[in-house]
């Protein structure tokens, strides 16, 4: 209903948006995490999902990517609604898509190689050298070839995180979820990752999302942003016009302010009640 | 008072769906094992994990059982002068009982302990998840062709066991006892039937604790935690009720096959 | 390499395991001795087996020769009719040989006992062996001796 009002910000390809989220919800034993959340994904872009840690973004993805159910609303993919296919429709959904998980997930009994091949050996019949190519394609693209021998357990957190995106791409998907691409990178690679992603999104008109905290790098490259808190979608737009919001709370989550309406805090009932309890023999 | 009820309740209720989940698991294990036939090679490195390396522990336990059988037949045999008798002894326990029980229990502690906490850690680290995002489903890469590996191992182990115990209790009755040789093969080859003793003991036995050993070791990792807890609880209870499930389907298979009823 | 080794490790066990049933079906087993019955039969008549059963070995000077391969009762002479099978090797066996039925060890299996007569004419197949030895009951043998005993010492006490 409201879909075309919320993005008409830019003229688009194809104008249809890549995903659409209407009246999300979904709880987890007794909290909510989403209530009636409407979201686009729009295509060839690259958009950006933040919000301060347990606001849900890993959650959405594992919703959008049809690994859990929404309790309640639709989400489409492509036209298609992702929650009401069957495994082997979503699979063949899921052939083009690609996702970065926040963990990395490489399997930890095969190289580097053979995690980066992995994908390439289940879903194409290629000769091993062409396979050996593109996995060293890959692999080059994120600066790790040279670690193609080693095994996970032999990889740094970020090191991993970046094995895992070589992975996510080796398919060439038509979408790439990232979560928290940028976590524990070092000042050059996370440079390297930005160009990356840009990249790969300008040269083979992929559609991105990116789930981060890190305002500036997420906004340098984003042409949309999302901001997620309780459940909901407090603010979405440019990284430009979110720059100049009026809204307090747009302001301190995009400039990390310490105080401001954003809480930091898991729900709790009040501090001093919590520790007056402690301190009296329960 | 409510409370107490509902806590009954789900006392009754939980292992049932849990018990039912089992039962869809395996449906879904077995639909995923045609998978293998495109890719043989996936078995070569699950036999290996489950039976190469669960060789060593089979063939100690077994030639002291073995060896054990020997000497404690011989001091029941030898009052009646029937120490002849101690290969038959020797090598009905063994087809019968102890070769398949054992093999599966020890297999329960090596194998299956090892396969619940790798697919739990692969559940915990998100390997799986990550492995459904690429589109390749965990019951064909990597359920089926652990299930299958075990459904082959069990079988083989449990000859092996039974045929270096049967050696056990030859090398004490024999080189070390003084029992005849000749007796102690004839009097065995005399009394164990190939049909009622080898096939129903060794391998209709260890047919059923293959199936039973590795469903529950591979529905305990599924089905664990993601944590480090929730995977010591599952590999814990994987040996846990593997054991209890293969002595009691013993019980009830020796019912049926030896005919006692 | 390392995969190679892998799969020798892994054809390695299948062979042994594979071995390890062939060797309890072939030496721990009688699976030898189920297919090949080529021997001749012979019938032998006893009032009493004890407690033969079919498959008890056959032997002639503690040597194997065949086994048995039936137990029936002759309803009308209420006797107990086995049926022998005997290696063909083993084919110049007297007519008048005997047969008994023995036991191994005072608690040992029981079987069947051949002694050589002195007739030229050899058993065939069909043929009965007329000279046959029950099986020693033990519970008979015990009641003998005691009334054996009952009747050569003076009675002290009577037995029922
Ligand atoms: N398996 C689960 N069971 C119950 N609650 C869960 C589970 N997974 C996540 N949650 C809850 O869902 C909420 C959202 O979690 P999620 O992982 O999506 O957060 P996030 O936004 O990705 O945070 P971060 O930025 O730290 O990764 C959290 O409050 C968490 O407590
Ligand atoms: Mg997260």
């Amino acid at each position: 209903m409201s879909t075309s009002a919320t993005l008409s910000h830019t003229a688009l390809p194809n104008n249809k948006p890549l995903i659409t989220v209407r009246g999300l919800s979904f709880h987890r034993s007794e909290r909510i995490i989403f209530q009636d959340v409407d979201l686009d994904i729009p295509r060839g872009r690259i958009t950006a999902i933040m919000g301060p840690s347990g606001a849900g973004k890993t959650t959405l993805l594992r919703l959008i990517s049809g690994q859990i159910r929404p309790d309640a609303g639709r989400i489409e993919v492509d036209g298609v609604c992702i929650h009401q296919l069957g495994r082997r429709e979503l699979y063949q959904l899921r052939k083009r898509m690609g996702m970065l998980f926040q963990s990395g997930a490489l399997f930890t009994d095969l190289s580097v190689f053979d995690n980066v091949a992995f994908p390439l050996r289940e879903h194409t019949r290629l000769p091993a050298h062409l396979i050996r190519t593109l996995v060293l394609m890959k692999l080059e693209s994120v600066g790790l070839r040279g670690a193609r021998e080693l095994m996970p357990a032999e990889l740094s957190g970020g090191m991993a995180r970046r094995v895992a995106l070589a992975r996510a791409i080796a398919l060439d998907p038509m979408m790439i979820l990232y979560d928290e691409p940028f976590a524990g990178q070092d000042p050059i690679s996370m440079g390297v990752l930005i160009k990356l992603i840009r990249t790969l999104n300008n040269a083979l008109g992929l559609t991105s999302i990116i789930v981060s905290h890190d305002v500036k790098e997420t906004a340098a490259i984003a042409d949309y942003l999302y901001l997620m808190s309780d459940g909901r979608v407090v603010e979405h737009g440019t990284p430009a016009t979110l720059g100049h919001s009026a809204s307090p709370w747009v302001t301190q989550f995009m400039h990390a302010l310490p105080d401001g309406p954003v809480s930091f805090h898991y729900p709790a009932p009040p501090y001093s009640a919590d520790l007056l309890l402690a301190g009296a023999p329960a | 008072m409510i409370a107490v009820l509902t806590k009954i309740g789900q006392s009754v209720l939980d292992p049932l769906a849990r018990m039912g989940r089992a039962n869809l698991f395996f449906l879904r294990l077995l639909g995923a094992l045609s998978f293998l036939l495109q890719r043989p090679g996936l078995l070569v490195k699950q036999l290996h994990a489950v039976g190469v390396l669960s060789l060593p522990i089979i063939l100690v336990s077994g030639l002291f059982v073995g060896m054990v059988l020997g000497l404690q037949g011989y001091a029941n045999l030898v009052d009646f002068g029937a120490t002849s008798s101690l290969g038959t002894v020797v090598a009905l326990s063994l087809v019968r009982e102890l070769g398949p029980v054992l093999t599966a229990l020890l297999y329960a502690g090596r194998a299956g302990s090892a396969l619940t906490a790798g697919i739990g850690l692969m559940k915990a680290t998100e390997q799986l998840a990550s492995m459904q995002m690429m589109a390749v489903d965990p019951f064909q890469r990597v359920l089926a062709p652990r299930f299958l590996a075990g459904f082959i191992a069990v079988p083989l182990l449990t000859g092996i066991f039974t045929a270096v115990g049967i050696l056990g209790g030859y090398l004490v009755a024999v080189v070390q006892l003084g029992v005849d040789g000749g007796a102690f093969w004839a009097q065995m080859q005399a009394k164990v039937h190939f049909f009622t003793d080898v096939v129903n003991g060794v391998v209709l036995k260890s047919l059923v604790f293959g199936v039973v050993a590795n469903w529950i070791a591979l529905f305990e990792g599924y089905e664990a935690q993601p944590t480090s807890e929730g995977i010591s609880l599952a590999t814990t209870r994987t040996v846990v009720s593997t054991s209890l499930a293969v002595l009691g389907l013993d019980f009830l298979l020796t019912a049926l096959m030896f005919g006692v009823w | 390499m390392a995969k190679k080794n892998l799969e020798l490790a892994v054809g390695l066990f299948v062979v042994l395991g594979l071995a390890a049933l062939f060797l309890l079906a072939l030496k721990v087993s009688d699976i030898a001795s189920l297919g090949e019955d080529k021997g001749y039969r012979v019938s032998a008549r006893f009032e009493n087996i004890g407690g033969l059963k079919v498959r008890a070995p056959v032997t002639l000077g503690g040597v194997r020769i065949g086994r048995v391969v039936g137990i029936d009762l002759d309803p009308q002479r209420y006797e107990a009719v086995v049926t022998l099978s005997i290696d063909p090797r083993y084919d110049h066996l007297p007519e008048d040989s005997s047969a008994s039925i023995l036991t191994s060890g005072l608690l040992g299996e029981q079987y069947v006992g051949l002694e050589p007569g002195g007739m030229d004419s050899a058993l065939k197949n069909g043929s009965t062996l007329k000279l046959t030895q029950s099986a020693l009951v033990l519970e008979k043998l015990i009641g003998r001796m005691v009334t054996n005993a009952a009747s050569g010492d003076p009675p002290p006490a009577k037995t029922p």
